[in-house]
């Protein structure tokens, strides 16, 4: 153990003298939580939209003044026929196009019912999905409207109705700030666990210093802690400076206790820095190790939850986000900061996240060789 | 009185159907100045890196220092010293630092430390360098400065893996003024290198062709055996035979 504080000194200095790792530990936390959350936005706004109008009614007019009145979408093209609004479609100038059919008024009024058609150019499926349940959303109002309109004092209700209003629990604005801060906040300490960890071991393989370091009587485990520590260290520095912005800029002040999200960080960063130690048993250059880990990246983040939810994904990808720190880590920290779930609500993920972490580090100790 | 600290018994490394090393057989005495000579890819460093507990052997048995390399590396660490051919100092640490680190992980204390680095600093002249990063240090006194951390813990034995390439004659000749100095103490050394007035040095030499030792003697017999002016030429004539080159 005496050894450890010789390791864990050189480590440090080295830290302190490479001002490409202070960079990433420092400034990278803070100017990816200033600007991704304002560009990575789940709101849908300016869907391009194209009317095709043959009824030129009051009605019409009316419906088309309300749906570019509501500020999501920008009315791009006004077209005679179904046909030429297509093209306009297919040359990427609108996303939506909504055809009121002639009579539309007319039926509207003598045979109490009418259609419209609603094609949606599903090649940018998220803004396809919301702009299309925007306008519905905003065609059943319209349709409410008329109603009352016409049944200002009806004797009976002859359309029973099932009002829905929805309340938005623990984030009552909706606001995806609140939703996104917490989770880009996860993936920079999964870029701190598994980057520059493994990235640093490997380069004491290329310039050959492991070497120096195997042929001395220390022992792997001593050796790995004083890998591992200092990058332990330095995610949880980048975490409270994390937190720090988020109640700075963000006023995200965590409903739940904020010590738990550090013993959850604590668990979670062992689970990555054991990750980043076991892509650098297996990478000899730093350039394999880069590659490998960010392909484990890659995976980590998408199926992470924090751009899709894992509610809605297949049954396999369920499952691999079963063995996702990540995941777990995102949710938690969604939970803790907008919900204040307590202990007990945490208690299976810190449990899996800590399964997780023994697992990668026991294979990479197991898969580290001081000898060949 | 002759003590073997390294005893070699037909220690053979397999790289799948490359025998890099085949069934070499060798000691070396305490305080003996070991010369390991042969031509790129002959399997020295294989032979040293098995020595040192770096790599498994295929076959084979040897014991460095009394210990045995198949079970008892760790115990063989504490009592050796390496210098690799590839320069292991740490680049971004002071010489102090570089000191310290590697006697901290040979389990040394620190007052210890302290005092020997003073020494050491005054005896290579590095006094004023004591907080250089070794990156701005010249290559010789790198290479200085690696062999003296490499033996900063007294090892019983230390293995040196060409340790003086590229470096220019003068320093060569003081690099070797370190080597005797250890060897007084009554450090063995072992030592790869391709320069032959360097084998002239040594107490005894082998010659390594193919991944087998074809010569093992001191250099004035060995010239005498192959009737040579120089160890130049004995390696020559032996060497002239291989069939592999380059590692």
């Amino acid at each position: 153990m005496k050894q450890l504080s010789f390791l864990l000194e050189k480590e440090f200095r080295q830290v302190f003298r490479n001002p490409a790792i202070l960079r990433s530990v420092l400034i990278m936390p803070i100017i990816q939580l200033l600007i991704f959350p304002f560009a990575a936005n789940y709101e849908v706004k300016n869907v391009l939209l194209s009317i095709v109008d043959h009824d030129h009614s009051s009605y019409s007019q009316k419906f088309i003044s309300k749906i570019t009145a509501s500020g999501y979408f920008i009315l791009t093209d006004y077209s005679p026929s179904y046909n030429k609004a297509m093209e306009s479609i297919e040359s990427d100038k609108s996303d939506l196009v909504i055809e009121i059919p002639k009579n539309f008024e007319k039926d509207l009024v003598k045979e109490n019912k009418s259609s419209m058609l609603l094609a949606v150019n599903a090649v940018n499926g998220a803004k396809a999905n919301l702009g299309g349940a925007y306008a519905a959303n905003i065609i059943r109002d319209f349709n409410q409207e008329i109603r009352l309109d016409w049944m200002t004092f009806p004797a009976f209700n002859a359309i029973p109705t099932i009002e829905i209003t929805s309340s938005n629990w623990y984030n009552p604005t909706m606001n995806y700030k609140d939703f996104m801060v917490p989770g880009i906040l996860v993936t920079l300490l999964t870029m701190i666990g598994t980057f520059l960890t493994s990235l640093n071991i490997v380069q004491e393989k290329e310039s050959g210093t492991i070497e120096q370091v195997n042929v001395s009587p220390i022992s792997k485990t001593t050796f790995i802690l004083g890998k591992l520590i200092p990058f332990w260290i330095m995610g949880l520095i980048t975490l409270t400076i994390g937190l720090l912005i988020a109640r700075l800029f963000y006023q995200i002040v965590p409903v739940g206790n904020i010590s738990l999200i550090y013993l959850f960080a604590m668990v979670f960063l062992l689970a990555l820095l054991g990750i980043g130690l076991l892509i650098s048993t297996y990478a000899e250059t730093q350039t394999q190790a880069t590659f490998v880990g960010f392909f484990v990246m890659m995976v980590f983040m998408l199926l992470g939850g924090l751009y899709t939810s894992i509610d809605s994904m297949p049954e396999w990808a369920k499952w691999i986000t079963k063995v996702n720190p990540v995941a777990y880590f995102i949710e938690v920290m969604r939970m803790i900061v907008l919900k204040g779930s307590g202990f007990a609500d945490i208690k299976y993920h810190l449990l899996s996240v800590l399964g997780l972490a023994v697992v990668f580090n026991t294979w990479a100790i197991l898969n580290y060789h001081k000898r060949s | 009185m002759k003590e073997a600290v390294i005893t070699v018994n037909k220690l053979t490394k397999k790289f799948g159907d490359f025998i890099a090393t085949n069934e070499v057989t060798f000691e070396v005495d305490k305080g003996e100045i070991f010369g390991f000579l042969g031509a790129n890819g002959a399997g020295k460093t294989t032979a040293m890196r098995m020595l040192c507990g770096l790599s498994m052997p295929s076959s084979g048995s040897a014991t460095v220092a009394g210990f045995d390399v198949y079970k008892q590396t760790e115990k063989i660490k504490q009592n050796i010293g390496y210098m690799s051919q590839k320069f292991s100092l740490y680049e971004d640490l002071t010489v102090t630092e570089n000191i310290r680190f590697y006697a901290g992980i040979y389990g040394m204390a620190r007052p210890a430390i302290k005092e020997k680095t003073a020494q050491l600093l005054n005896q290579l002249n590095l006094t004023p360098e004591a907080n250089t990063l070794v990156k701005a240090l010249p290559l010789g006194w790198k290479q200085k400065l690696a062999f003296s951390v490499a033996i900063f813990h007294e090892p019983k034995i230390v293995f040196l893996d060409e340790p003086t390439g590229g470096v220019d004659p003068i320093t060569r000749r003081e690099f070797w003024n370190l080597i005797y100095q250890a060897a007084e103490r009554g450090i063995t050394i072992f030592v790869t290198t391709h320069y032959m007035d360097e084998a002239e040095y040594c107490n005894r030499v082998s010659i390594m062709v193919d991944g087998k030792i074809e010569a093992l003697d001191t250099p004035r017999n060995l010239k005498k055996t192959y009737n040579a002016k120089s160890m130049d030429e004995v390696f020559l004539q032996l060497a002239r035979g291989a069939k592999r080159s380059d590692d």
